[in-house]
């Protein structure tokens, strides 16, 4: 998921005000900017929605680092819209979070400050044109197993950001296949690229969905305001469960030896990924957080001046309305 | 008629000159993603070269059509060396900053709309299909290019100095576009494709305008680069091909 580990803030408002909001969230009404809110959950919320934000931003970089090598015409265009796309979550996100009160630009500098995060799998990188394939089927398809359950969040906007966000990402992740697919039953080097993406994506992939979250009160709050509708663990397990023969279908094999069907459960069992590495990316010493985070404050510091000449020309026209036309 | 150009030859070269010139500008401008310097500038830059790929499938389809060998589009694009390429060098240049990709694309659709609107009336009605339906994207392009330039030419001392440094550096790249050879001619004749001569009135009305409203001044000077439609490119083409076509070149057997 693109939101990880986000922490819940603790609530200090009136118990009848808060009861009552309970009651709103426990009814299936949908709670709106303007309604009175527990400082707790616009502040939860913030964070969680601005992580998400960042986290279509920053996703475009792997993906953007092969438009310019897409293999045909169709791919180059395929890719370009799929990147144009998560640009457009990332607005849709940054919008939803502003009518909790916090700017794009504040939130983008707490982002280049390194105080609000993105999701860890945005540091792996992409090696070969199959990886571009993976992030589709495995990076799409797990963002897509925590947000189509957030479609039914509590908040409004966020909710409503979701529903647009789903049909995209669906369509994302059929496209990541497609590439799968042909790079799986094309010829023996792109069969191998094909293997390599899927040994390289697996675990990174599982780490999306966070560490085992059911003991955590954080994520109990969440859940009671259904700003998270899911442990980390249920999400987890159904994405391995509809992944694994997905791999099959494709004739790769998922680089897990202990994974097994479990007839009893209805899941497969599978190996948890290495939690100290995901740490480790989450502190900054992922392969590829330092060009991430430079490619993005790149972008800022660079565009400054574009901006800035645009207010610069808006308070023109303000101050001369007459001559503007 | 002109007697020494092969028509279907003349068609070939031309649908590669439109389609090429699309393929290199949205190469360019796809570069730009994830880097952009506001959200929405990300986004337009992202259609923008979605639509000029979009554009080059069907003038590269239908060149490899003309020809009549079997090329597709994809094997016009990916299997051609710089020098069969016959793109504008207005549009291989590199993207320098913000304000050059901007002024660059600008004094392109400044250009590519009049052109498409010729390409709308051509006696061919494959090319007048595509020209139409490419038309009307390209439209909104030089619209917000247009836009951008005025905003960003009259904006702060800082804009409007980068501006005016990229209208010094490509001006001298645009008479090309309006500087027909013999093809350009017998294509003209056949009512195949407009007379680039005639585009020029369209587009210095449209180009002196928006930059006077931009507070930009047109460099002096009369000197105009040319032979990117011929084949005579700089040396920045061959990298971006490298970049672009590695990957039917290393696999060649490969399908994608
Ligand atoms: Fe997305
Ligand atoms: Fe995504
Ligand atoms: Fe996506």
């Amino acid at each position: 998921m693109y939101a990880q580990m986000v922490t819940s803030e603790a609530t200090q408002d009136d118990p009848e005000k808060l009861a009552a909001f309970q009651a709103r969230i426990d009814a299936g009404e949908k709670i709106e900017p303007k309604d009175w809110m527990p400082e707790g959950y616009r502040k939860t919320l913030i964070r969680q929605i601005g992580q998400h934000a960042h986290s279509e931003i920053v996703g475009q970089l792997p993906e953007g680092n092969w438009i310019t090598r897409a293999p045909t015409l169709e791919r180059k265009a395929i890719l370009l819209a799929k990147v144009q796309d998560e640009a457009g979550h990332g607005l849709y996100l940054y919008c939803a979070a502003e009518t909790l009160g916090v700017s794009r630009d504040e939130l983008t500098e707490a982002l280049l400050a390194g105080k609000m995060k993105y999701s860890s799998i945005f540091n792996y990188p992409t090696l070969t044109w199959a990886d571009i394939g993976a992030v589709g089927w495995l990076v799409d398809g797990a963002a897509i197993m925590n947000q189509v359950p957030l479609q039914r969040t509590s908040f409004g906007p966020y909710s409503r950001a979701m529903i647009r966000i789903c049909k995209e990402e669906s369509f994302h992740q059929r496209q990541g296949f497609d590439i799968m697919r042909k790079m799986a039953t094309g010829t023996e080097a792109q069969r191998r690229m094909a293997q390599d993406a899927l040994n390289r994506f697996w675990y990174p992939s599982l780490m999306m969905f966070g560490p085992s979250d059911k003991d955590s009160v954080h994520s109990a709050q969440s859940m009671r305001w259904k700003i998270k509708m899911n442990t980390n663990d249920e999400l987890r397990q159904k994405f391995v469960d509809q992944t694994v023969p997905q791999a099959e279908y494709l004739g790769l094999t998922v680089p897990d030896p202990d994974l097994r069907w479990n007839a009893e459960k209805g899941g497969y069992d599978f190996s948890e990924p290495d939690w100290t590495e995901f740490f480790e990316v989450l502190k900054g010493n992922g392969p590829c957080n330092a060009e991430r985070l430079a490619a993005r404050q790149k972008a800022w510091d660079d565009g400054a001046w574009v901006r800035e000449g645009l207010m610069a020309h808006a308070a023109k026209r303000a101050a001369a309305p007459l001559a503007a036309e | 008629m002109s007697a020494v150009v092969d028509l279907d030859a003349a068609m070939f070269e031309g649908l590669c000159r439109l389609g090429d010139s699309t393929l290199v500008l949205g190469h360019r401008v796809s570069e730009w993603c994830g880097h952009a310097p506001v959200l929405e500038e990300d986004i337009a830059l992202a259609n923008t070269a979605l639509d000029l790929i979009g554009q080059t499938q069907m003038w590269l389809g239908l060149a490899g059509e003309v020809e009549g060998r079997g090329r597709t589009a994809d094997a016009l694009a990916f299997h051609r060396d710089v020098w069969e390429f016959r793109n504008l060098l207005l549009v291989e240049r590199p993207n320098g900053d913000f304000g050059h990709t901007l002024m660059r694309q600008f004094l392109f659709d400044a250009w590519h709309q009049p052109m498409l609107a010729g390409l709308a009336q051509s006696q061919d009605a494959r090319v007048a299909e595509i020209a139409e339906k490419a038309g009307k994207e390209v439209a909104y392009h030089l619209e917000r290019s247009a836009d951008l330039v005025i905003r960003l030419g009259d904006g702060s001392d800082e804009s409007h100095a980068r501006m005016q440094d990229a209208l010094d550096m490509l001006w001298p790249y645009t008479g090309e576009m309006m500087v027909p050879d013999a093809t350009d001619i017998a294509l003209a004749e056949a009512g195949i494709m407009p007379d680039l001569t005639g585009l020029r009135g369209t587009w210095d009305a449209l180009v002196r305008d928006v930059l006077a409203e931009a507070t930009l001044v047109i460099p002096d000077g009369s000197f105009m680069h040319k032979g990117g439609k011929q084949g005579q490119h700089s040396e920045h083409l061959g990298h971006m091909l490298a970049i672009m076509q590695f990957l039917p070149r290393a696999y060649p057997d490969a399908t994608w």
